[in-house]
């Protein structure tokens, strides 16, 4: 059987980490600054908005990962244990990603709330009926208490899983399998019920009066949509740099594509035709209200990039097992589904239903030519803004993940399945 | 038969006692350029396709083409019920069932995934066993190896390398004398 090099200039990120860390997080808080210096104090609104849909890119990314980490204890996984500690890595950010959500805390706390989420808005819920009938689970302290506890949870989860499988790497004391795998059905539960929530908080309730049950599953697949395509490419990265180039073989990507090819593609499109049949088929105006402005002027062509490029092509280009064993290819093919996971979350955050203007429209087609006139407005406002926030974040995503990694192997070199993992094929 | 032919073997199988054994012996076989050839393993040894120089499957691509086909007749069959007056060929006037559902178009996309999703599913999975029984050239009740009780062992403890006669390299002598300078345990005679 051959040698895989598992020493420490491969095992370890070293000055190199330290460099990308602050590198990265400088030029993230630098980005961010930027966006926050051109979009001016005129435009708060529009700016918490994009703030929102920026944090959720980040934080979907770090619930895929923990997810990821959740599910091979669950389960009991060997072949991913060369690939684990880097999702450990990206999942512990879940511990500081609550500093991104301060901002949005105090604007819905201060009341000024109520353009970015209706049901913040005193006024209108006093004068809505539904929003009213809503407001004892939908109110500015419940909903801070929940993301409190979002946070608490998750932070809690990524920190037992990062934090017991670090500590195994000193004794290989095969205990902490034993205890991350014996809490892993209750971290997967507390996990899917966190998860799910915060979609119907952040984004769901964006449109207060609009609900689908299968929200919380669309939502999980983004965020994993969203990791497994940035894993491919971390991995390929730190590969680059000369790290666990033979610890992390062809095969395991090889089983990561295949995983983004399953529920980032797949699953993702089984997910979000679902829903959108149900809605369509049964045809009732408060639950149609949602895809109005999805299906009108620019978002149109949000929906058909969405169905094109989140579905029908990767699905043509990772149906096969050559092209997901094929290094360059399979990167950029990762890279493109990052790019199509910001898409769908600003597809999911961005629109706005002109509530009024559909009940005094006429016709659907009345009502889409006074969208496409600019008569009506259906929160279509891309700017720059819009793409340095997603970045600057990211940006702080990997610079959190280089800290976190900093000092530990990039490998969990103690853990009982490693030569299971190291040794791992597919046929 | 009015002239006495030698009796010609079935082919020859030759026994071994390791995986690493039939691995080694498979790299040889395959690259002295035989074709009928299989080997016979009591479980999947791991790196026997890459020593053999098995090529990859084509049931993928005929599995391709039975899930188009689902799509297809799904298409086909859920337009054509549901369609406005069609003549066909002129003469045959076909009217679909022209039911108005909740104020859907007659032909609209949506209600169509469904069964285009799953006749897809359905034709690609039939596809895949039926092609996977004829490319294995299954059901098939006898196979000369079954024969010989020597090779009862194959779903032991033996692993049995097998070249059949039909093989174009094959050459009575020539084979025989191969088959032993792989180093086997012994060399086995199938009859047909």
């Amino acid at each position: 059987m051959k040698r895989i090099d598992l020493s420490n200039d491969v095992l370890n990120l070293g000055a190199f980490g330290g460099r990308i860390f602050v590198g990265s997080g400088l030029l993230g808080l630098a980005i961010l600054a930027a966006a926050y210096g051109i979009s001016g104090s005129g435009t708060q609104d529009g700016f918490m908005k994009s703030w929102l849909f920026a944090f959720l890119v980040v934080v979907a990314i770090s619930l895929g990962a923990l997810f990821f980490v959740m599910l091979q204890h669950l389960v009991k996984a060997g072949w991913s244990v060369t690939v684990r500690r880097i999702a450990e890595g990206m999942a512990a950010n879940l511990s500081w990603v609550w500093v991104l959500f301060l901002p949005l805390a105090w604007y819905v706390y201060s009341g000024d709330g109520g353009a970015l989420f209706p049901w913040a808005d005193a006024a209108a819920v006093e004068h809505d009926h539904l929003l009213h009938e809503k407001a004892s689970y939908l109110n500015t302290g419940f909903w801070l208490i929940r993301a409190l506890v979002f946070f608490l949870v998750w932070a809690l989860l990524a920190r037992f899983y990062f934090g017991q499988s670090k500590r195994q790497d000193a004794h290989g004391d095969v205990s902490y399998t034993n205890r991350m795998q014996r809490f892993a059905p209750v971290a997967m539960i507390l996990y899917a019920i966190t998860q799910t929530f915060a979609s119907y908080d952040w984004i769901m309730s964006l449109q207060p009066k609009w609900f689908s049950t299968m929200f919380g599953v669309y939502f999980f697949t983004v965020c994993l949509t969203g990791f497994f395509s940035c894993l491919i490419v971390l991995i390929w990265f730190l590969q680059r740099s000369g790290r666990v180039v033979e610890a992390i073989s062809r095969d395991h990507v090889h089983d990561l594509g295949k995983l983004l090819f399953a529920f980032g593609v797949v699953f993702w499109a089984y997910i979000a035709y679902s829903q959108y049949m149900l809605i369509w088929y049964a045809n009732l105006p408060i639950e149609t209200s949602w895809f109005f402005p999805r299906h009108m002027g620019p978002w149109y062509w949000v929906s058909i990039i969405l169905i094109w490029g989140h579905f029908l092509l990767p699905f043509v280009f990772l149906v096969s097992r050559w092209t997901k064993r094929w290094q360059g290819p399979m990167v950029l093919i990762a890279s493109w589904m990052i790019c199509i996971f910001i898409i769908d979350m600003y597809w999911l955050v961005m629109p706005v239903v002109p509530e009024e203007a559909l009940a005094a429209a006429s016709s659907y087609d009345q009502l889409s030519a006074d969208v496409d006139s600019g008569a009506v407005s259906i929160g279509w406002s891309l700017n720059a803004v819009d793409f340095m926030l997603p970045v600057g974040m990211l940006c702080l995503l990997l610079s959190g993940t280089m800290f976190n990694l900093r000092k530990c192997t990039l490998v969990p070199v103690a853990d009982p399945r490693l030569d299971e993992s190291l040794a791992f094929e597919n046929f | 038969m009015s002239q006495q032919t030698p009796e010609r073997a079935w082919g020859y199988a030759a026994e071994f006692t390791t995986p690493a054994a039939i691995t080694a012996a498979a790299k040889q076989v395959a690259s002295a350029g035989y074709r009928w050839w299989d080997c016979h393993t009591p479980f999947p040894v791991h790196g026997l396709d890459t020593a053999m120089g098995v090529k990859p499957t084509i049931l993928p691509i005929i599995v391709f083409f039975g899930g188009l086909t689902g799509t297809m007749l799904a298409a086909f069959l859920q337009v054509f019920t549901n369609s406005l007056q069609v003549d066909l060929w002129a003469i045959v006037p076909v009217i679909g069932y022209q039911f108005e559902v909740s104020g859907k178009p007659l032909i609209s996309g949506p209600a169509f995934i469904p069964v285009l999703f799953e006749l897809t599913v359905l034709l690609s999975a039939l596809t895949t066993v039926g092609a996977m029984l004829l490319l294995n050239g299954l059901p098939r009740l006898y196979h000369p190896v079954l024969k010989s009780p020597k090779l009862a062992r194959i779903t032991d403890d033996r692993f049995f390398l097998v070249i059949e006669s039909r093989d174009p390299e094959f050459a009575d002598k020539k084979t025989l004398a191969f088959l032993e300078s792989l180093d086997p345990v012994s060399v086995v005679e199938l009859e047909s």
